[in-house]
């Protein structure tokens, strides 16, 4: 990941030590030894994200090679790669994880596509007052439930539903409930998620580059590509690593408007719960694991990290 | 680069037809919330107030805004210390591991709120052996809210620079009065804005609170989620989407305010 701003050189005490109050003392030393003032603050977080969640991910991994005693219906810590090697070759994994990527790609792409237009008229040609309205009406359906409007749209999408009693004078008809609508409905959950980063990227790229580029002769389109894209391109994967991720997991939404199709979340949610088979839950958790990894490391070198 | 005429009109009008699909799933959860129907059939065959009534009488619903409340509360304080403690160590010295503790801060909000979930509750049930409770749900939802401070602490940090801070320490100021009287003021609007988006984040969680919260523990996604499906408390449930959609425009519009006041010309 880079850093824009050059590491500052660390600061020198201006106050000699003579006694003082504790307080002062303490100030003195710390501010003569950075190290001690880097561990103080780092201290704290990095205890709590290595002790609750990285220890965590790692007993989960290590419970992928147990097993379940089929008899007793508890985890025995016998050393297996069954699970793993169950989840590579197991063909119904196969198709479920295909499936899910696909929907994340879909949606991100399609959240994408809308949100750049969106968010570029937000940035450059609305009034400032329009701009704050906007950025108002763009933010305020999070807080309408995520449970609430996957259920709207099971039931905008549904037999008799506003969805069909708007394009049926078109001779259109709904979805029905199924991948196209888990795809719409991702899609409409995670698309604040996307605008607004690509929002505040757009907002960083100065009015005064855009009208260089028009007096040295460049076209909207070669500007929007030479210029602009290459400034919002770390603002643009940060929106997909919300809207991929969301929906790599999602298992509630494919529930709700999904008909009978499953996503990797409903894999690991039944292993987890009726099947009581946390190791094989565990080693389909790993498939999720892997592909966000992966993805982190692709787009590290592009910032994005830094503009989520 | 100049925009044409027909080209800003194109872009409005892309906007405008995208808010009102936005928009379209909340009016019809607006307009069920006053629906005689029980289903959601559509168009609605008549208007009845019962349901909000019934939404403000509702223990069930009332307890779970008071749960969720607390537990947004709680781990957005937590998320606040941390988050603001990990983005000055990170902005401000440069150390061997820094990437990969920014990796780690990122980790819970990038990994699927599942994988988070069931990690979680495997840890705390037979890591540690305890029982879950709201404090374990805190816990975990404080953990994946400490990415939006950071973030947005981190930023803040890296436009301000250090020369204040200097001239602050140079005039004989001590670390703590440089932090409150220097630091902290110039990030309170950062931490309002990742503090929202934390608090936003932790209210509205259901897939990791699945997995982490006590039986006891019914925060406002949980009693939405035993009560969505059921014909006589989902139009309550649509009561209650309502309003919080309207009581959100007030921190909304706080923040922006805020924002918008420091805001440089673009």
């Amino acid at each position: 990941m880079t850093v824009d701003a050059p590491a500052p050189p660390t600061r020198r005490a201006m106050v000699s030590p003579r006694g003082g109050t504790i307080a002062r003392r303490g100030s003195v030393y710390l501010s003569r030894h950075p190290r001690v003032r880097l561990s103080l603050l780092l201290g704290a977080p990095l205890f709590w994200l290595g002790l609750v969640y990285i220890a965590a991910l790692a007993a989960l991994l290590i419970t992928a090679l147990w097993t379940v005693d089929s008899f007793t219906g508890q985890i025995s810590q016998t050393w297996t790669l069954d699970n793993i090697v169950a989840v590579l070759t197991g063909s119904l994994y196969q198709a479920v994880t295909l499936r899910t990527v696909g929907v994340a790609l879909l949606v991100t792409i399609i959240d994408i596509g809308i949100a750049l237009p969106i968010a570029f008229y937000m940035a450059k040609v609305a009034s400032p007052r329009a701009q704050r309205m906007l950025v108002i009406a763009i933010l305020m359906p999070l807080w309408a439930s995520y449970l609430v409007k996957a259920y709207a749209w099971r039931s905008v999408l549904s037999q008799g539903g506003i969805f069909e009693w708007l394009v049926s004078p078109f001779g259109g008809q709904s979805p029905g409930y199924g991948l196209p609508a888990t795809i719409i409905t991702l899609s409409y959950l995670w698309l604040p998620y996307v605008i607004l980063p690509i929002y505040a990227g757009l907002e960083r790229v100065p009015d005064s580059l855009l009208e260089a580029s028009a007096d040295l002769g460049g076209g909207t389109w070669s500007t929007l590509r030479l210029v602009v894209l290459p400034m919002i391109w770390p603002a643009i994967i940060a929106g997909s690593i919300f809207s991929f991720s969301l929906s790599l997991g999602d298992y509630i939404t494919v529930n709700i408007v999904g008909g009978a199709n499953q996503m990797l979340g409903n894999l690991v949610y039944t292993n987890v719960g009726a099947a009581n088979n946390l190791p094989l839950a565990a080693a389909i958790a790993l498939i999720p694991i892997l592909i966000i990894f992966a993805y982190l490391a692709a787009v590290r070198r592009t910032g994005a990290l830094n503009n989520l | 680069m100049r925009l044409s005429r027909p080209a800003r009109g194109l872009l409005a009008a892309i906007t405008a037809v995208v808010l009102a699909l936005i928009y379209l799933p909340l009016l019809v959860v607006f307009v069920n919330s006053f629906s005689t129907s029980q289903n959601l059939t559509w168009p609605p065959p008549g208007f009845t107030l019962e349901w909000w009534a019934k939404a403000f009488q509702s223990d069930g619903a009332l307890d779970a805004v008071l749960t969720s409340l607390q537990v947004a509360l709680a781990s957005t304080a937590v998320a606040l210390v941390l988050g603001t403690l990990i983005s000055l160590g990170l902005q401000r010295f440069e150390f061997f591991g820094r990437d990969a503790i920014s990796l780690l801060v990122i980790l819970p909000i990038a990994l699927p709120g599942i994988v988070t979930g069931i990690a979680l509750n495997n840890a705390f049930r037979t890591g540690l052996g305890v029982q879950l409770s709201i404090l374990t749900l805190i816990i975990a939802h404080a953990t994946f809210c400490i990415v939006t401070v950071f973030n947005n602490v981190i930023a803040r940090l890296r436009r301000l620079g250090t020369s204040l801070e200097d001239a602050s320490s140079d005039l004989g100021a001590g670390i703590w009065t440089t932090f409150r009287l220097v630091t902290f003021p110039q990030l309170r609007s950062a931490l309002f804005a990742g503090g929202l988006l934390a608090f936003a984040l932790s209210f509205d969680e259901i897939i990791v609170t699945t997995f982490t919260a006590g039986s006891s523990v019914k925060t406002l996604p949980l009693w939405i989620l035993d009560n969505l499906f059921r014909p006589n408390q989902a139009p309550v449930v649509n009561v209650i989407a309502v309003v919080l959609v309207l009581v959100s425009i007030v921190p909304i519009y706080f923040a922006q305010r805020i924002s918008g006041a420091e805001k440089v010309v673009r």
